[in-house]
């Protein structure tokens, strides 16, 4: 990790380490278990890192309706790295979108909760999985926004192991041609892609340079850390400027059980072993 | 067929405000009226297939449907993923309009020619096929294209390809058209062709029927959804089946054709011949007419493999 400790970010990046996590923070990790226990399988590094960014995204900023998970007027978030999918399973269903009982049959035949999210998930705006996908379909809603009058923003939620992907920077120029300031993308930066360590794998940095220069206005946080989060949506939400937003989350793989964090094994598991379980439930009780 | 097909967006967009135009870095004053008068509807994007495809997708999601123009390889090799994904998985009625279909851009070399854009097109679920004759024909489809609920290709000619649709016959998308008046029934031959092929393949017609052959033509706009009632009743009552394509023998019509007969027709199979692009890249440039004369799916290399095939069925 010696690239990292020569990352320039305003951000304290041991304190993304040992961000302590909340009830409530805990319990969307719980549910996330809970879909894997029962389905047998599952992203988890992917989704651990991110349930403190879509937490704070449903909880304070978007404006949808779990009973109207389709109006028109709704704000649009999409989880381009599809593999995170369990963490926005847990939000939606704690939050009404479906019934929390949904998750005991993940993965299974006649479930509609599967490895990648896709739409007939209620709440789930696009089918995502694939990577590389989501900002340029995000554009296309923002523009759909624009063309019609429509107030919604767009959010993007992409991995840092996602924005190797070209497609990623294609969509990044035509946000900014476009000035297209209901768009925010969001970048989970666990610094770990499934084969290992990004800065060996498919170094980005610099990163914020990267995204200021195809003429978004960036802006970073502590991405497990709820209080910081929300405030730094809000300033992006306030920021008057016509670019579109990119939000770097600094954050944890495997945030919240110890032998996960940090740990490029623990980033799909298909056979977790009942010592493996008894490690979750120690880490984030019962 | 081209400007047919793109003026055809201009005539939509003024029928219904859903409509948008996407192009992909196309050519300075392309739909410059739809771009005066919608200009909010009309975007010329940068050399991105992935992302105008992805881009197109989320407007759909939103209630818009867009047509995408750029060359018929790009539009489909660059950015299947995305076509796959976005468009199909999501089924959206987002319209492809590929240039350049076949060999239009022989003089411009391979990487310019659309060979097996059917082929993957047709693999992907949800997607509609399209390959129509002429631009009188265009403008029929693209009335039909507005309130089609699924993702469409629309495979493009060159441009001023003689007319030889007729509006009398009708069109509906997933419907043959029989092209030959009084030849509806039994048949020494059946053509079975899609695109300019099927001009190519009326020409022919004509040929061996002046030597008493008789000859039925099935135009295939569409070859996906295949209008697999209308080829299993022709193929029942023919002697020879001959499809006719500008486009590899593998994966399009040809195929579809086989597949249809394979999986409904009862009894016995006729004889099928296809001609087409051999499974090979070109290796002359040249012009498109050459082309098929070199690969004998012009309108001689039909009539010439009809007679060798019915002369080798008599015997």
């Amino acid at each position: 990790m010696n690239h990292q400790t020569a990352l320039k970010y305003a951000t304290d990046l041991d304190l993304v380490q040992q961000a302590t996590l909340d009830d409530r923070s805990r319990h969307l990790r719980r549910l996330i278990f809970r879909a894997i226990e029962n389905g047998g399988r599952g992203h988890i590094g992917p989704a651990l890192s991110l349930v403190e960014i879509i937490r704070v995204l449903y909880d304070d900023f978007l404006r949808v309706d779990p009973a109207k998970p389709k109006q028109l007027e709704r704000d649009r978030f999409i989880l381009s790295k599809g593999h995170g999918c369990l963490a926005l399973y847990a939000v939606l269903a704690d939050r009404g979108f479906f019934d929390v009982s949904e998750l005991d049959r993940f993965c299974h035949f006649e479930s509609f909760l599967g490895g990648h999210p896709e739409t007939v998930v209620p709440g789930v705006e696009a089918c995502t999985g694939a990577l590389g996908h989501g900002l340029s379909i995000g554009l296309g809603m923002a523009l759909a926004a624009r063309m019609t009058g429509r107030d919604s923003k767009v959010y993007v939620l992409m991995g840092d192991g996602e924005i190797n992907e070209g497609s990623v920077w294609e969509a990044a120029a035509c946000a900014d041609k476009h000035r297209l300031s209901n768009l925010t993308a969001i970048i989970d930066y666990n610094k770990i892609q499934s084969a290992g360590s990004v800065f060996e794998i498919q170094n980005m940095e610099p990163l914020a340079d990267k995204w200021t220069a195809f003429g978004f206005r960036v802006f970073e946080c502590n991405g497990h850390d709820v209080e910081d989060l929300r405030q730094v949506f809000r300033e992006a939400a306030a920021y008057a400027g016509d670019r579109p937003r990119a939000v770097i989350c600094h954050t944890v793989k495997g945030k919240g059980i110890p032998a996960a964090e940090n740990n490029p094994d623990w980033h799909h598991k298909s056979d977790l072993k009942p010592a493996e379980l008894q490690i979750v439930r120690s880490a984030l009780g019962s | 067929m081209r400007k047919r097909s793109l003026d055809m967006v201009h005539t939509l967009a003024k029928r219904d405000e859903r409509v948008v135009f996407i192009g992909s870095d196309l050519s300075p004053n392309l739909l410059g009226e739809m771009k005066k008068e919608f200009p909010s509807r009309y975007y010329m994007e940068g050399i991105a297939e992935a992302n105008i495809i992805g881009m197109a997708a989320g407007m759909a999601m939103d209630g818009f449907v867009p047509y995408v123009n750029t060359i018929a390889t790009f539009i489909t090799r660059r950015c299947y993923e995305q076509v796959a994904v976005d468009l199909c998985l999501h089924d959206l009625p987002v319209r492809l309009i590929g240039n350049g279909g076949g060999y239009v851009y022989a003089p411009l070399g391979p990487t310019h020619e659309a060979i097996e854009d059917i082929a993957i097109m047709r693999a992907l679920p949800r997607m509609t096929v399209t390959a129509v004759c002429d631009a009188e024909e265009m403008t029929r489809l693209m009335d039909a294209t507005l309130d089609w609920p699924h993702p469409i290709y629309i495979r493009l000619g060159k441009g001023g390809d003689p007319v030889i649709s007729k509006a009398e016959r009708g069109f509906a998308i997933g419907k043959a058209i029989d092209m030959i008046d009084g030849e509806t029934g039994a048949s020494d031959v059946l053509l079975i062709a899609t695109g300019v092929a099927t001009t190519q393949a009326l020409k022919a017609a004509g040929s061996l029927a002046a030597d008493g052959i008789r000859c039925r033509l099935l135009h295939l706009h569409t070859v996906k959804p295949i209008d697999a009632d209308a080829i299993v009743d022709a193929a029942s009552k023919t002697k020879l089946v001959v499809t006719v394509e500008e486009h590899s023998v593998v994966g399009g019509l040809g195929s579809a054709v086989l597949e249809t007969l394979s999986d409904r027709l009862t009894g016995a199979l006729p004889p099928v011949k296809r001609l087409g692009i051999p499974d090979k890249f070109a290796e002359h440039y040249g012009s498109q007419a050459k082309l098929m004369e070199d690969f004998k799916f012009d309108a001689k290399g039909i009539d010439v493999t009809v007679r060798k095939f019915l002369a080798e069925l008599r015997r």
